[in-house]
């Protein structure tokens, strides 16, 4: 039972990370487009670009699309899928958006789909935030203040 | 009737043992012989420590990464995964190379690709004329692939593993990209045990 206690214990802290990317006020509008989390990675000294990654639900009943992003951090942004085929990292511009499902939520995540961001107007920190704006097919743009995290940050925290 | 099966016999027995040749003999020693090539190729890249050749591999143990600076995902994950490993490994560590060889020559100056890997130990930027570059890809066996984006901007697909290499310049083994950090550390310090 002690064991057992301990086991739960040790599960909700290595859970805390998570919690950190939680975005503020996230769950407001469940009838509409949110971002559930989201973060940003760190960049590299001198790196022109960087990847943030968000959880965007849908809490609608019509399909809507993510259509476009942008940074006061970044010249510019683009939506983009990673794929590994092999050994072999594959990149995918998703220049038609990406779909977030009536009733679903579109993840983007590292090792998948990420929002880039291009033309860096300076390193991104780990423990600044950087602010990022979602725009939708239909739902009205959204502007989430994302924490930026490690360079090698999962969605589970490192 | 019985000559005809006789043939037939004699066939499947020498059928039989050409596989085993093949299968027992012959493919493992040319996968051998193509594991020792690897790395191998008449390549010359420039690096922060000078001409970057085959040569170079040789003399102490080194890990061979093919990226660029514009990589938004895969570069700093592994470049922050090998920092991770470092750590694990302790003062051993120090006994690793860790060569960055852009796929972007065409973006990535040596100084960029300095100032983007310096801070890992151990780690030497690597960069050359373009030729020389899809020349050293073909010798690591590694490929790369231009992406277009809009405003005539690109990124690169690139090979993600991570290649060792053993002081004798042969190849020893490959991480791949997310690999168990444990199995990671376990290759990385037999390869420095083996030096």
């Amino acid at each position: 039972m002690k064991y057992l206690a301990l086991a739960s214990l040790l599960a909700l802290s290595s859970m805390s990370p998570a919690a950190a990317h939680v975005v503020a006020d996230a769950q407001a509008a469940p009838d509409g487009v949110t971002i559930v989390e989201g973060f940003a990675r760190a960049t590299l000294p001198g790196a022109p670009v960087a990847g943030a990654y968000v959880t965007i639900a849908n809490g609608g009943t019509i399909d809507d699309r993510l259509i476009g992003v942008s940074s006061p951090s970044a010249g510019r942004m683009e939506i983009h899928d990673m794929i590994m085929t092999g050994d072999t990292m594959k990149m995918i511009p998703l220049s038609d958006g990406l779909l977030i499902p009536a009733g679903g939520s579109a993840v983007l995540e590292p090792s998948g789909k990420h929002l880039m961001l291009m033309e860096l107007k300076g390193p991104l920190v780990e423990g600044d935030r950087v602010e990022v704006t979602l725009s939708f097919e239909h739902a009205a743009p959204i502007t989430v203040d994302l924490p930026v995290d490690t360079i090698n940050a999962t969605a589970h925290g490192h | 009737m019985p000559r005809f099966a006789i043939t037939i016999g004699a066939g499947f027995a020498l059928c039989l043992c050409v596989a085993v040749v093949w299968f027992g003999v012959l493919a493992p020693r040319m996968e051998a012989r193509n594991a020792d090539a690897i790395g191998r190729g008449d390549y010359r890249l420039d690096s922060t420590s000078g001409p970057f050749t085959q040569a170079t591999l040789t003399g102490k143990p080194s890990a061979v990464f093919f990226g660029f600076t514009h990589c938004p995902d895969v570069c700093p994950t592994t470049l922050g995964d090998i920092s991770l490993w470092q750590e694990k490994l302790g003062d051993q560590a120090a006994d690793l190379r860790i060569f960055f060889i852009t796929v972007d020559p065409e973006r990535d100056t040596l100084e960029m690709l300095d100032q983007y890997v310096t801070w890992l130990p151990g780690a030497i930027a690597v960069t050359g004329p373009e030729p020389q570059i899809r020349s050293a890809e073909r010798a690591f066996r590694a490929i790369s692939e231009k992406v277009p984006l809009e405003n005539g901007d690109y990124t690169m697909g690139h090979t993600s593993k991570l290649l060792l290499f053993g002081a004798d310049g042969a190849l020893f083994d490959t991480i791949s990209y997310q690999e168990a950090t444990e199995s990671a550390v376990a290759k990385l310090r037999r390869l420095l045990d083996a030096a």
